[in-house]
């Protein structure tokens, strides 16, 4: 019997302390903001959308064997000596053209991962967030600056480079051998 | 009212539509109101906002949603049993309409002056429960079914403490008419039948307590029967995703919305008229005060609307704070806890009644 | 006579399918009920398959690091601690005291976030909407504070092996103070409206009861263990870290309304826990050493051959890591024992006897999350 009072006692009090509680609540403010309108500041370490300055890379591709979802692909070509291709802001020399530097943001995880082995710091993580598109073959961003007509210029220009050094080294070698045949020899080499 | 009307247009069958209309329209404007209040009381109880874009503070949310109700797909699954499955709204969204039939809204606004109108009351709402499980079965999900059973089960049992606890008001009373019980509680609030009715003497003083009592009772009790929270579980979002009307789409569904804000507004009208004096003005008429007798209705339209809202905003509240009962505990609490003391305030205010 | 006549009943099996507002994940549930009376539950797991284990053998060592914080993504930080810990003594090398302190504070804060999500998903599959709010309210502070630090709110990739990928930011102390100021009340609060409400009591106490044998039979851990009586810590018994330098208590369930070991219990348990976590914050805050935090971290991370078993203390409970090297840059075998996945063979047993209704409070009150059940 006196379980049964204090049931019926119980559930009544605790009622009604709750129900002062929500009463409480309901003339503090609201902590919603109303976002398209009103946005939130982000603090400055914030890890959005990658941004990539191309004028500093130079092409070592440590960022892209640091993702651990390998979003990032790079390709590059080694430079013909006597090109100048520029200085990076803290003063190192670049020696290879960037042909292809894409960043499928699709599959990049935020993870930071990238932005700490840069020896330049171009790549890093900016605070856009609002980056949604209808296509997915927009979220293919690619940030290499050379044109395809240029790119294509410089894979031919080294190839020919290439292909003199080693006509250069045929050469030499055919000369210390003058009794070996010279004509099998340079087409190994090519090969 | 349907005399007043009869006497000024001649013709019975448009008197009599036009008073059926006014409570369709009164239900519909209020669900509209009344989802929005809710959604605004939710949302500033839990430190947020609320709709906010749609008209000023998000008032057209509920016309936004109605609007994309109406435009839904019926879909009805093969296996549903189709003549249940059609039936089942209108019937629930009836057996809630059909009791606005006896509510006064004020003295001269009132649908039909019947004799017994608190009998009527609660037959008509026990039609709800035919409707649920017309619903619950004709969905052919093992969901609904459950649902329908369960609210079943809790409306049957819940009408036994609501019976009594009005039965005892009709014994103080001694009429079964809502018009005249609202009548019987003039000129202020100290006569209000929570504070012991409009009689003189020790009596009126030792019944306050039981008042308190059986108001407790009938408001824990209509909570039950309009399934909020905390006996919501036929609806229970998060262990039977709908309950009873999980599959309905479209308008079907919006009946059963409405047939909810419609009861949850009948029940709150039907406490402020037994408890809480009807549309009576606790401090007196103003209109009378500067001889406009004609203000008079308005006035009492007026704090009916009043008490019927502050009541259903106590229903909201409570949705807010609790957690919910379980199957079996709820029949405990109608069983053991609510029927046993309905009983006893019934017999203490017969004896009291008498002396 | 009667029994040619007699009524074939048949029990009733339902689906709480994968897609259900309650499950804590994509879980599926086949009950077996008679009526509201369940006879058996069979969970269905492997919705959330990802393959982690199978990605860590071709990853190096530093790259499954964000792969570990998508394990138990509630408390991603105990995930970071535990293979950093565990990497940490393959290689056989010390972090500086400031990253250990720096580490202890951050496992705390998570663990008091995680506590909160767990609470407020309890309250909410029993129908109290409005704690929900409340606590995810509050569970925003702890979000912002990481932000700060490290720039992911739930994700965070901060506890690399060796040291921390950032160090603290210079307000992290104050408003991690402001923060321990503004919770206690907050948990006043929680119990007022919540925990000590009667419908609430009657839904969780005397449900799902878990004797302690039983308990210690199926390898359960963390609050649902400490719930039952046991108080069994692995920052107590099997110190990583620092831990062995605070003061806290473990606390374990004591029937307080039911019985030992019920719903009701575990919940209590870890709003305790959200104090302790208070209590060992308080400590370590004002006493943070100076110094460099990516200071031990190796260039390259080749562990000599060898195996290590480390477990740490999560939220959910014990969670191991296995790791075999062979001497690579990538690990051989990286094997994670998930607390979860130990806890949800209760269900089984724990629902015997209980209504429909109980499977949702007692799944609630185990606070499983399905990604490190699936991995």
């Amino acid at each position: 019997m006196k379980q049964y009072l204090r049931n019926t006692w119980d559930g009544i009090f605790t009622v009604l302390v709750g129900m002062k509680i929500t009463f409480k609540h309901l003339f503090t403010p609201a902590v919603t903001i109303q976002y398209p309108d009103v946005k939130v500041t982000l603090p400055e370490r914030v890890r959005n959308r990658l941004y990539v300055n191309m004028d500093d890379c130079i092409g070592c591709d440590q960022c892209s064997r640091a993702c651990p979802v390998s979003c990032i692909e790079i390709e590059t070509v080694k430079s013909v000596p006597g090109e100048d291709l520029g200085t990076t802001s803290n003063g190192k020399k670049k020696a290879l053209w960037v042909t292809k530097f894409n960043i499928d943001i699709a599959k990049c995880c935020y993870c930071q991962l990238c932005v700490f082995p840069c020896p330049t710091e171009c790549i890093y993580m900016t605070d856009v967030y609002e980056f949604a598109e209808f296509e997915r073959s927009n979220l293919l961003y690619k940030f290499a600056t050379l044109t395809d007509e240029e790119a294509a210029e410089k894979k031919v220009n080294f190839e020919k480079m290439q292909a003199e050094k080693e006509a250069l080294k045929a050469a030499a070698a055919a000369k210390a051998k003058p009794e070996a045949p010279a004509a099998p020899q340079p087409e190994n080499k090519t090969e | 009212m349907y005399q007043f009307l009869y006497n000024l247009i001649g013709n019975e069958i448009v008197a009599g539509l036009i008073v059926a209309v006014v409570p369709l329209t009164i239900i519909l404007l209020f669900a509209l109101f009344g989802i929005w209040l809710e959604r605004k009381v939710s949302a500033h109880m839990q430190d947020r906002l609320g709709p906010m874009r749609t008209g000023w503070h998000g008032w057209l949310q509920t016309v936004a949603d109605l609007m994309k109700m109406l435009q839904k797909e019926d879909i009805i699954a093969n296996d549903a049993d189709k003549t249940l499955y059609n039936i089942a709204p209108i019937l629930v969204f009836t057996g809630s309409f059909a009791v606005y039939a006896v509510i006064p809204f004020s003295s001269k606004l009132l649908g039909s002056e019947v004799e017994i109108g608190l009998f009527y009351v609660l037959a008509i709402s026990s039609l709800v429960v035919a409707g649920i499980l017309m619903a619950g079965w004709s969905a052919n999900n093992k969901y609904s079914l459950l649902g329908a059973m369960r609210a079943a089960a809790q409306i049957v049992s819940y009408e036994i403490p609501t019976a009594l606890i009005v039965l005892s008001m009709i014994m103080l009373t001694g009429t079964l008419s809502l018009d005249k019980i609202s009548q019987m509680q003039t000129s202020s609030f100290w006569n209000w039948n929570i504070f012991g009715g409009a009689v003189f003497g020790l009596s009126k003083f030792l019944l306050i307590p039981f008042m308190f009592v059986g108001a407790l009772i009938l408001f824990i009790s209509t909570l039950a029967e309009v399934n909020r929270v905390p006996f919501d579980i036929p609806e229970a979002e998060s262990e039977l995703v709908a309950g009873y009307f999980t599959e309905y789409c479209g308008m079907k569904w919006g009946m059963f919305m409405l047939a909810e804000y419609g009861n949850m507004f009948a029940v709150s009208a039907i406490i402020s008229i037994l408890f809480f004096g009807g549309y009576q003005s606790p401090l007196g008429y103003f209109g009378n005060t500067i001889g406009a007798e004609w203000l008079v209705p308005f006035e009492q339209g007026f704090w009916f609307i009043v008490k019927g809202l502050f009541f259903v905003f106590v229903q909201m509240w409570l949705r807010w704070t609790l957690p919910r009962l379980r199957v079996d505990q709820l029949m405990t609490v109608c069983w053991k806890y609510l029927i046993p003391y309905a009983f006893i305030n019934l017999i203490i205010i017969g004896i009291i009644s008498i002396l | 006579m009667a029994n040619k006549m007699a009524l074939k009943t048949e029990t009733m099996v339902l689906n709480m399918g994968p897609q259900h507002p309650s499950t804590h994940g994509v879980l599926r549930l086949e009950l077996e009920i008679e009526g509201e009376l369940i006879l058996s539950v069979k969970p269905h797991i492997g919705y959330l398959h990802r393959c982690f284990e199978k990605h860590a053998e071709a990853m190096t060592y530093p790259q499954v690091v964000p792969y570990t914080d998508r394990l138990d993504y509630l408390a991603a930080m105990g995930n970071n601690f535990g293979y950093a810990v565990a990497v940490e003594r393959l290689l056989g090398i010390q972090v500086p005291e400031r990253v250990e302190y720096i580490r202890v504070i951050m496992a705390e804060l998570q663990r008091i976030a995680s506590h909160l999500v767990a609470i407020a998903t309890n309250g909410a599959d029993i129908g109290a909407l409005t704690p929900f709010l409340y606590l995810f309210r509050d569970r925003e502070y702890i979000l912002s504070l990481f932000e700060m630090t490290c720039g992911a709110r739930m994700l965070y990739n901060y506890m690399w092996i060796g040291g921390l990928s950032h160090d603290i930011h210079p307000d992290f102390v104050r408003k991690t103070k402001e923060f321990l100021k503004h919770f206690r009340p907050t948990v006043v609060e929680l119990n007022n409206l919540l925990t000590f409400n009667k419908i609430f009591i009657e839904r969780t106490a005397n449900v799902g009861i878990l004797p302690i044998d039983t308990a210690i039979n199926f390898g359960a851990s963390g609050p649902v263990l400490r719930g039952s009586g046991l108080a069994f810590d692995v920052r107590k018994e099997d110190p990583y870290s620092i831990y062995d330098r605070f003061d806290y208590e473990i606390p374990t369930g004591k029937g307080l309304v039911g019985t030992v070991g019920d719903c009701w219990d575990r919940y209590y348990v870890r709003v305790l826990e959200m104090e302790q976590s208070v209590r060992i914050i308080e400590q370590a805050i004002d006493n943070i050493p100076e110094g460099d935090v990516q200071s031990a971290i190796p260039k390259r991370i080749k562990p000599p051959k060898g195996t290590v078993y480390t477990r740490v203390e999560n939220p959910r409970g014990e969670l191991g890591y296995f790791i075999i090297s062979d001497g690579n840059l990538n690990p051989f075998r990286v094997k994670v024992r998930a607390p979860s996945f130990v806890n949800l063979e209760l269900m089984g047993e724990l629902c015997k006897g209980h209504l429909v209704a109980d499977v949702i409070a007692i799944l609630g009150s185990l606070d499983i999350v399905l990604g490190e059940i699936d991995r």
